[in-house]
């Protein structure tokens, strides 16, 4: 297992657990990794945006914003200080109490969604033995966020927009949480921090479908490209936050990347081998991985034109859904069937099935659909 | 199509949307008073004038050569071929003849315009189906390079008042034909990369086939013309029609579309784009020498009567009316305008689809404001 021993090289160094009321009891602990995780998400935040606006420039056969400081690496700070400086406008008839919580209902999840997910083997606020459970149920909130903006705005824009965006929620919650199962299955634990430990190598590699099923139903969650129905600008203007402005604004511009960072820090958990890899400090491991998960979502958004709300529907229930369980049921006969010592013939069995699959399927009984409808 | 209406245990009713005039998608001022049972299109009412600036009646109070730069305002996409429309109208009222060169100028110049209006058309169709700007930046570049041969001819880059009755304003400049070659080199291999990149994907397929589909009978009987019309299969172009100017002397083909829907008015476009390049290919080689501006009067008083010219512009039929009243200026003008006759089948193309669907067949069909409203 060559993989597995570079993997475990610069690893055994951080194998041993940071201890669970690190730094100096639990009250400091909880105030260390609060102030951290909010840190991390902000940053990380600024950055993706800049990698967003750079990477699309580069692909889009433009520059991308270069202007303000070196590289243009102050752009997301300018960004946040122009929003930041806008009149709050607030609809005459709009519901003022629902359009003033919205943003703070969509936004608290995301940064809860961060306190299960581990930095470095026991670096994490809280070592929820349900971690990916947890991160489930909580991501599902911001959707509540979502809608009540689309409500509360008075907006027939808005609200289209947020109807999708519960549609959307609603159907990828399942195939997004039996792709969850597999890795569960793999690892025997739901708590994040057992998942990235027994992750000898990447699960992508053993999980190959399950990753392309998380990783497609997690960008039709979070509302990525191609899947940005609930935002469609050439359709709906802004969608859901077409009436919002200035600081509101400014956080459903936050929740819009921090939900995309926290999809791709646990893509980055589940299937990536976390924090884990040779050589550097396992946080930036941890760092490197979420930023590459990243550009693959620009990648996509600057490829893909974007479906339509039937299509998003019936790729979610006819091609995920069921490619999902298949893919439950082989990695439950795997898991009871396989000894573990024959990693690379399951490696290969998976792929194999991959392979198979997802032609067979998107051949016979899938089409995205030549202009049908399916109401 | 039809709707199918079920018994539900909710009450829905429809609503009212407006679509425009201020919206990313209706491609300037365009309004869509739009009734919608959820997603579903039910009913689609256009409104438009918002850009009205009474063009017609402006050309009432201009001589007749002082009227060209109104008509780079019509379809500012297309300039030149609206200058070109223009002049052959009152070339033909007036009856004046064009020099050699000039025609063949005319020809490259219009053919090259079609090809920037097609990369506009196809660029902001994608944006329409949510690729979000690439391919519209991408034919910005390959325009950006036609733009910049127009800056060589006219010293204008949008609106080029370039095209004078009985000619163009000035001969070609020496940077420009080597320019023009090496453009011709480059932009199959362009169009070879928007074939590979969006012909065959997946989510544009099935985005745009079978969506919004205009019947033959539908757009002939409405009028439409130009790709709109050829997506539905019509082999009809009035270069080959009623080939005006020096049409008759070039070899090309008409490309048609299939079932005229949204894709196919898609492929038509990137296919005409290349039967453009053959069209200047020939012109550059046949290009003769000589004068570039027929002999005309300083005020040109064309003789009482009347005259209709027409092209094929990119976006279809593009025709002048002119009324001559013995004095400098026309007694009456009318536009024919492409977009606001191609726009008329626009409510049959939508009913029953959804919003989506709604935004890219509006995209598809390629009209610009300016020349809806006059």
């Amino acid at each position: 297992m060559a993989l597995a021993a570079l993997n475990n090289i610069g690893t055994q160094v951080c194998r041993q657990a940071v201890p669970p009321d690190w730094p100096g009891g639990f009250w400091w602990h909880w105030l260390f990794f609060t102030v951290v995780l909010i840190i991390f998400v902000l940053v990380m935040v600024m950055g993706v945006i800049y990698i967003e606006r750079r990477g699309m420039g580069r692909m889009q056969s433009r520059l991308g914003p270069n202007r303000t400081g070196p590289f243009g690496l102050l752009q997301p700070v300018a960004d946040a200080v122009k929003v930041l400086l806008k009149e709050n406008i607030v609809p005459a008839n709009a519901d003022k109490l629902v359009h003033w919580l919205a943003p703070v209902v969509a936004f608290s999840p995301v940064l809860l969604i961060f306190a299960v997910v581990p930095f470095q083997n026991g670096a994490l606020l809280a070592d929820l033995n349900i971690g990916i459970l947890y991160v489930v149920a909580v991501s599902s909130i911001s959707t509540v966020g979502v809608f009540m903006a689309g409500w509360g705005s008075s907006n027939k824009y808005s609200l289209l927009g947020a109807m999708r965006n519960v549609a959307a929620v609603v159907s990828y919650e399942m195939p997004l949480v039996l792709a969850i199962v597999g890795v569960v299955l793999l690892a025997g634990s739901l708590s994040m921090n057992q998942i990235v430990l027994a992750q000898d190598i990447p699960f992508i590699l053993l999980q190959p479908l399950g990753f392309l099923i998380f990783f497609i139903a997690g960008c039709a969650e979070i509302n990525r490209s191609p899947f940005d129905l609930m935002e469609a600008d050439s359709e709906l203007t802004a969608g859901f936050h077409t009436e919002y402005s200035g600081m509101k604004f400014a956080m459903f511009y936050l929740v819009e990347y921090a939900e995309a960072v926290a999809i791709a820090a646990i893509i980055t958990t589940l299937f990536l081998g976390g924090w884990r890899g040779p050589v550097l400090p396992p946080w930036l491991w941890f760092i490197v991985k979420v930023i590459i998960v990243f550009f693959v979502m620009v990648w996509t958004r600057t490829t893909l034109p974007r479906v339509r709300i039937d299509q998003l529907m019936s790729l979610a229930w006819k091609f995920l859904f069921p490619l999902a369980l298949i893919n439950l049921v082989v990695t439950a006969i795997e898991v009871l069937a396989l000894p573990a010592a024959l990693l690379w013939v399951l490696i290969i069995i998976n792929f194999a099935i991959l392979a198979a699959l997802i032609p067979l399927w998107s051949k016979l009984f899938f089409k995205l659909g030549w202009g049908r409808l399916e109401v | 199509m039809a709707i199918e209406t079920r018994e539900m245990a909710l009450k829905t009713e429809p609503f009212v949307l407006n679509f425009g005039p201020v919206h990313p998608s209706t491609h300037g001022v365009y309004r869509m008073r739009t009734t919608l049972d959820g997603e579903v299109v039910l009913d689609i009412e256009p409104v438009f004038g918002y850009l009205h600036r009474g063009i017609e009646k402006l050309a009432e109070q201009r001589t007749f050569t002082g009227f060209i730069p109104l008509t780079d305002r019509l379809d500012y996409i297309s300039s030149m071929s609206n200058n070109l429309a223009y002049c052959l109208a009152v070339e033909k009222l007036a009856g004046i003849a064009v020099p050699e060169r000039a025609e063949y100028i005319r020809v490259i110049i219009a053919e090259m315009q079609r090809i920037a209006n097609h990369l506009i058309a196809v660029g902001s169709f994608l944006n329409d189906c949510g690729a979000y700007f690439t391919p519209f930046l991408y034919m910005f570049r390959e325009r950006e390079r036609i733009v910049d041969l127009f800056e060589m001819v006219s010293g204008q880059r949008l609106l080029y008042n370039y095209m004078r009755i009985g000619g163009v304003s000035q001969d070609l400049p020496d940077e420009f034909l080597p320019a023009l070659r090496k453009l011709l080199d480059l932009m199959p291999s362009y169009i070879g990369e928007y074939e590979r990149l969006l012909k065959d994907n997946e989510i544009l397929q099935a985005r745009a086939r079978g969506v919004g589909i205009l019947t033959q009978e539908t757009a002939v009987n409405c009028g439409i013309s130009g790709p709109v019309l050829r997506s539905t299969g019509y082999r009809w172009d009035w270069r080959r029609a009623d080939p005006y100017s020096i049409y008759d002397r070039f070899d090309f083909d008409i490309p048609v579309g299939v079932q005229g829907d949204c894709y196919d008015r898609f492929r038509v476009r990137i296919e005409e784009m290349t039967q453009s390049l053959r069209i200047i290919e020939q012109a550059i080689k046949d290009l003769p020498s000589g004068p570039v501006q027929a002999d005309v009067p300083h005020l040109i008083r064309p003789p009482v009567g009347e005259a209709y010219a027409h092209i094929e512009a990119p976006k279809g039929e593009l025709g002048f009316y002119l009324v001559s009243d013995d004095s400098v200026a026309p007694y009456r003008c009318h536009v024919r305008p492409t977009s606001l006759i191609n726009l008329t089948a626009l409510r049959e193309m939508v009913r029953g689809w959804k919003v989506a669907d709604l935004i890219i067949i509006f995209g598809s069909i390629d009209i610009t404001l300016g020349e809806v409203d006059r």
